[in-house]
């Protein structure tokens, strides 16, 4: 039996988050920011949402069914920029696109995140683990 | 049924540092050697544009390509060879029909009938039918084990529905629609009875006359055929009422400078130079099938999901959507297991070389109505065996057991 590949993608600490997802909880209406983002080959959607004062980021959260690589993901995510401000966002999510790509990129700066480096070595949930980060990147693409 | 693993070569590989097991035929079908060989024969000996040269050679790719339809015609007991018309498959089937029969017969007002457990392809070509001429789409609720729901055939429909179009066999559910008895209901309000035969035809006896269907789309592709063919069939009088959906060269007759005419079915469907070796392989891939015998075939899949339906379900945790006894499941089943994301499954399965599908299986309407956003689907064909099927359920109790003691 080979299931010890699976290890290579998921790693205690990804099992962790995906079990016990930080920052989950239901769409409330009233954020600042929110974007409904799909995931066309599993049908999976995120719900992703957060207000913005002083151009830093509070009260981030996250909602919707996904495979444990895309919760975990948003929830490392989540946890990454809270306090955060656009333009670190906008590193954050670069760094991070990088990273499931497999090119060289700043690993440190995405803190637990980078434990998701694993998903290179398996093609086809690269874009579990990216769909929290491009969500994100939608919503900072849209100006206020 | 003696064993026919080793007619397909693809199936002789490892993946993942494993022997590949391949359960997704309901997505597309592996191909034999056989029809491997007809591919290959064509291009190699055969090649030439049909219905065009005078020569030796197009004389005989037009014969091989016109015995090709003779070849769908008997297997799917179609009253007359015209009958016949060949497509890219299921999906141009029916958007063909959305275009041409739909635009020209569904008024503002009108009615199409479908059902909760369609394919994108027997869904979305409606939706925009509908929008286009405004009708409205109905769709058939479904009974608690994932069966059409008969009673509420007869409840949505009226003597506005123009079309109801099913499918015989879900890729979801393992379900088989009693197509016979919905299109006698059609036919007494007058509509048409289109199904989809995408995952029927690959399994089982087809008889259009028997079920008395004015139209019947299937892909070559789910029947050990190559990709890029398929089927619709049409009862004769219709198709002859019926406009092409595609204009240019092959289907015309003569053309001026403002008018053409076209030639009779099922060549004046056939617009532009047509996909010759797909069609004669697919006839390959029949008489494939043929040999076998189609009743073997269906018999020797019942005795696959009898075996692993049974162990599935032994397995605490597994969900099984659709019928829950064999009889009444195809080899088409579709599960989740507590506490295990679809996704994260299938990819554990690849890791031990299982070919599974994971996600909404294009029936997005279909998940929303049973209340899941994705599930593993395993589909079984004439080249899987019951050792595969035991090697399946012991690796999935392993991965069940490595979700549950890392990460417990
Ligand atoms: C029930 C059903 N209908 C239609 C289709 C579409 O077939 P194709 O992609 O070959 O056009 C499929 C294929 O998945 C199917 O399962």
């Amino acid at each position: 039996m080979s299931l010890h590949n699976l290890d290579n993608l998921y790693r205690q600490t990804i099992m962790a988050y995906a079990q016990h997802p930080h920052h989950y909880k239901p769409m409330l209406g009233t954020e600042g920011y929110h974007i409904q983002k799909y995931n066309p080959t599993c049908g999976d959607v995120i719900d992703l949402a957060f207000n913005m004062v002083d151009d830093r980021v509070t009260d981030i959260h996250f909602y919707g069914d996904g495979c444990a690589i895309s919760k975990a993901s948003a929830s490392m995510m989540t946890d990454l920029v809270v306090g955060k401000n656009r333009d670190q966002m906008m590193q954050l999510v670069d760094q991070f696109s990088k990273m499931a790509r497999g090119e060289a990129s700043d690993v440190k700066s995405l803190g637990e995140a980078q434990v998701l480096a694993g998903v290179t070595k398996f093609p086809t949930r690269i874009k579990c683990a990216t769909l929290a980060w491009h969500a994100l990147d939608e919503l900072l693409s849209v100006e206020k | 049924m003696k064993t026919i693993k080793h007619d397909f070569p693809i199936l002789d590989q490892t993946v993942n540092g494993q022997e590949l097991l391949y359960f997704d035929s309901a997505a597309t079908s592996q191909k034999p050697q056989y029809v491997i060989d007809s591919l290959v024969d064509y291009y190699q000996n055969n090649n030439a544009n049909v219905h065009r040269g005078i020569y030796e050679l197009s004389e005989r790719a037009t014969r091989q390509y016109e015995q090709a339809r003779d070849k769908v015609q008997k297997f799917i007991h179609a009253q007359k060879r015209e009958e016949v018309l060949f497509t890219r498959g299921t999906t141009e089937s029916l958007n063909w029909l959305a275009s041409t029969y739909g635009v020209e017969n569904v008024k503002q007002g009108d009615e199409i009938l479908i059902s909760y457990m369609e394919h994108h392809s027997n869904i979305v070509p409606w939706q925009q039918l509908a929008q286009r001429v405004g009708a409205h789409l109905k769709y058939i609720a479904l009974n608690d084990d994932g069966t059409l729901n008969i009673a509420d055939v007869k409840r949505k429909i009226t003597d506005k529905t123009k079309i109801v179009s099913i499918t015989h066999a879900s890729n979801v559910l393992g379900v088989i629609n009693p197509i016979k008895t919905i299109a006698k209901i059609a036919h007494d309000y007058g509509a048409i009875m289109i199904a989809d035969g995408a995952q029927s035809a690959p399994h089982m006896n087809i008889d259009v006359q028997d079920m008395d269907v004015d139209f019947f789309a299937f892909s070559g592709h789910k029947m050990l055929g190559p990709t890029g063919i398929g089927v619709l069939y049409g009862k004769h009088d219709i198709l002859e009422k019926m406009q092409p959906a595609q204009f240019g060269g092959e289907m015309i007759e003569l053309v001026d400078l403002q008018e053409a005419t076209f030639q009779p079915s099922p060549w004046r469907f056939e617009a532009g130079t047509p996909n010759i070796a797909g069609a004669i392989a697919l006839g390959a891939a029949i008489d494939y099938l043929t040999k076998i015998g189609m009743t073997e075939v269906e018999k020797y899949e019942q005795s696959l999901v009898a075996d692993v339906l049974p162990k599935l379900k032994k397995i605490s945790g597994i969900t099984i959507y659709g019928p829950q006894n064999s009889e009444q499941h195809s080899g088409v089943i579709a599960f989740n297991l507590a506490g295990v994301h679809a996704h994260d499954l299938a990819t554990a399965l690849d890791q031990e070389g299982i070919e599974v599908r994971a996600g909404h299986h294009c029936a997005q309407p279909l998940m929303k109505y049973l209340n899941i956003a994705a599930t593993v689907r395993i589909s079984l064909y004439i080249y899987n065996t019951h050792e595969e099927i035991d090697r399946f359920i012991g690796v999935l109790e392993e991965i069940k057991e490595y979700f549950n003691r890392e990460f417990a």
